[in-house]
């Protein structure tokens, strides 16, 4: 039975990690086609790097990635507190409209998105499809995460603390910027890292509201996989597991740190 | 404080909703835009039921095979004697990392006509088979893509079970049969359905999968939508195709959290 187990969980790990495991392999394989090894290269990573067309990608999927974070965090923080505030009829609408772009199909964000931003050219025939659009429907889908993220933060928080603060005079700003911004500044990171996540693996969204042009590292790949095998693409997947790998790892290792520092 | 919000979800969460309900409620004809209820007498037509029938059977198929696959693998970590092994769980999830399209892209590689299956078989002497756009490889696609979303919550729900129960139950003489089927299998119902849930909502929606592994030809309900919008400009189609995914969404989230109170129920009396 020990064995039966062991073997169950090795086939599965098997069957998660044999694909990565090929793509790494072929990105080392001289030969363009995948059905025989012809010997030992790190050619296709040289020419990714030379890649101006994946290197623009890149730049776009990782500044999209930390503005449209970093915008939604400013958004859905302040939406948070205000939202906290809220009661009975109101709050339950609030909730339900963020909750729209979380359960919504992907792709029906995408169409949509994309018919909001043709219906507003229609006004304005100077504006196309592109980097801003991009960005805006990044900003739209995050704004969710960090909302839901945000708020478990504040009903934790002790609402007599900002009372105090106000009372010993503070103005409302320094009440937020002082009492309520530590104590849910957890929840906005995590929210914020969520959100950047997602960005940086979306598809979908960006597919539909992207102009020509202008694509992110998840459009490429897509364009280039519909061609069939590219070793640039093995690559690249080579490349982006091993920094995934190495987050991971980093992010492990400053979580069980911390944890070992408050055991002390 | 919510006020910027407001106007921002006003418009870019309600206002596109809105105009993708107003697109699918209207045709283009030499006056304009008129009501009419065509996209959806369309949308029912039999190619159309045909293409929505197969996505809604592909993605039960897939979140068949996950519960079958992934339930087992779920037990095993959770149970005592892999209780120490946290790692086995990091690497099931480790995957859903990377990027989504390079998983799936890294299929391509192995079941296309010169792939890594088929160099074996002709090694072997054996014929090769068409393994890639058929809707198997879409099924395995979607598989390997979702499978961690049913792990997880299966894993979870094993893991926090009350351990004493069980040992009473065999303290009374049940065999470990018994206690599978009667005691753990029902108290892990609702970790299994929200596993269904997160496999089922997202395999029925996607279009990469059957794109990049499917035919040509071969369209789930996200290829219509795409297509309709990026290929045949039919929006008003399009639209009315995109508000039935979402009532189909909504209606399966329904069943799916109708069965988890029955489930409950089930398992406390």
């Amino acid at each position: 039975m020990r064995r039966l187990k062991q073997f169950y969980l090795g086939f599965m790990l098997a069957f998660m990690y044999a694909p990565i495991a090929l793509l790494i392999v072929y990105s080392f394989n001289a030969s363009k086609s995948r059905a025989n090894w012809t010997g030992f290269t790190f050619d296709w990573y040289i020419a990714l790097i030379n890649d101006p067309e994946i290197s623009k990608a890149l730049y776009n999927t990782l500044t999209i990635a930390v503005l449209s974070s970093a915008i939604s965090a400013v958004i859905g923080t302040a939406a948070a507190v205000g939202a906290d505030a809220m009661r009975g009829i109101k709050k339950s609408l609030i909730m339900a409209v963020t909750n729209i772009p979380v359960v919504n199909p992907d792709i029906v964000t995408g169409v949509s998105l994309m018919i909001l931003y043709i219906a507003v050219f229609r006004f304005f025939p100077g504006l196309k499809l592109g980097y801003g659009t991009l960005l805006l429907s990044h900003v739209a889908f995050n704004t969710s995460y960090i909302i839901l993220s945000v708020l478990p933060k504040l009903r934790q928080m002790d609402d007599n603390l900002y009372e105090a603060a106000l009372d010993l005079g503070a103005t409302p700003a320094a009440g937020f910027f002082k009492v309520i911004l530590p104590e849910i500044l957890p929840g906005i990171v995590t929210g914020a890292l969520l959100a950047f996540t997602m960005s940086l693996d979306d598809f979908v969204v960006s597919f539909f509201t992207t102009g020509s042009g202008v694509s992110n590292l998840s459009i490429l790949i897509y364009s280039m996989a519909r061609r069939g095998v590219n070793p640039k693409i093995n690559a690249l997947s080579t490349i982006m597991f091993v920094v995934v790998l190495l987050l991971l790892y980093i992010i492990n290792r400053t979580d069980t740190t911390k944890k070992k520092l408050k055991n002390l | 404080m919510a006020t910027p919000y407001l106007i921002w979800a006003f418009v870019f969460i309600i206002i596109p909703i809105i105009l993708i309900v107003y697109y699918s409620l209207s045709v283009e004809t030499d006056n304009g835009l008129v009501f009419s209820w065509n996209n959806y007498a369309r949308a029912f037509e039999p190619t159309y039921l045909r293409v929505m029938w197969r996505s809604i059977l592909l993605a039960l198929i897939c979140t068949i095979i996950c519960v079958l696959a992934g339930y087992p693998a779920a037990y095993i970590m959770a149970s005592e004697e892999y209780s120490s092994k946290g790692f086995l769980l990091f690497l099931f999830l480790a995957p859903m990392w990377m990027n989504f399209l390079l998983r799936t892209y890294s299929w391509i590689a192995i079941l296309e006509n010169n792939g890594v299956i088929n160099t074996v078989l002709k090694a072997i002497g054996l014929p090769a088979l068409k393994l890639l756009y058929v809707d198997r490889a879409v099924v395995l696609g979607m598989v390997y893509n979702f499978l961690p979303f049913m792990i997880l919550p299966v894993y979870t729900v094993l893991k926090k079970m009350d351990r004493q129960l069980i040992e009473a139950a065999q303290d009374l003489g049940a065999s470990n049969r018994l206690v599978f089927i009667n005691l753990i299998l029902p108290l892990s119902m609702p970790g299994v359905i929200s596993g269904v849930t997160m496999v089922f909502m997202p395999a029925v929606t996607t279009f990469i999968i059957s794109s990049l592994l499917g035919g040509g030809q071969y369209m789930l309900i996200g290829n219509l939508i795409e297509r309709q919008f990026l290929k045949v400009n039919d929006w008003h189609f399009g639209s009315a195709v995109s508000v039935i995914l979402i009532a189909l969404v909504i209606v399966s989230t329904a069943i799916f959290s109708m069965a988890d109170k029955g489930g409950e129920g089930g398992a406390l009396f």
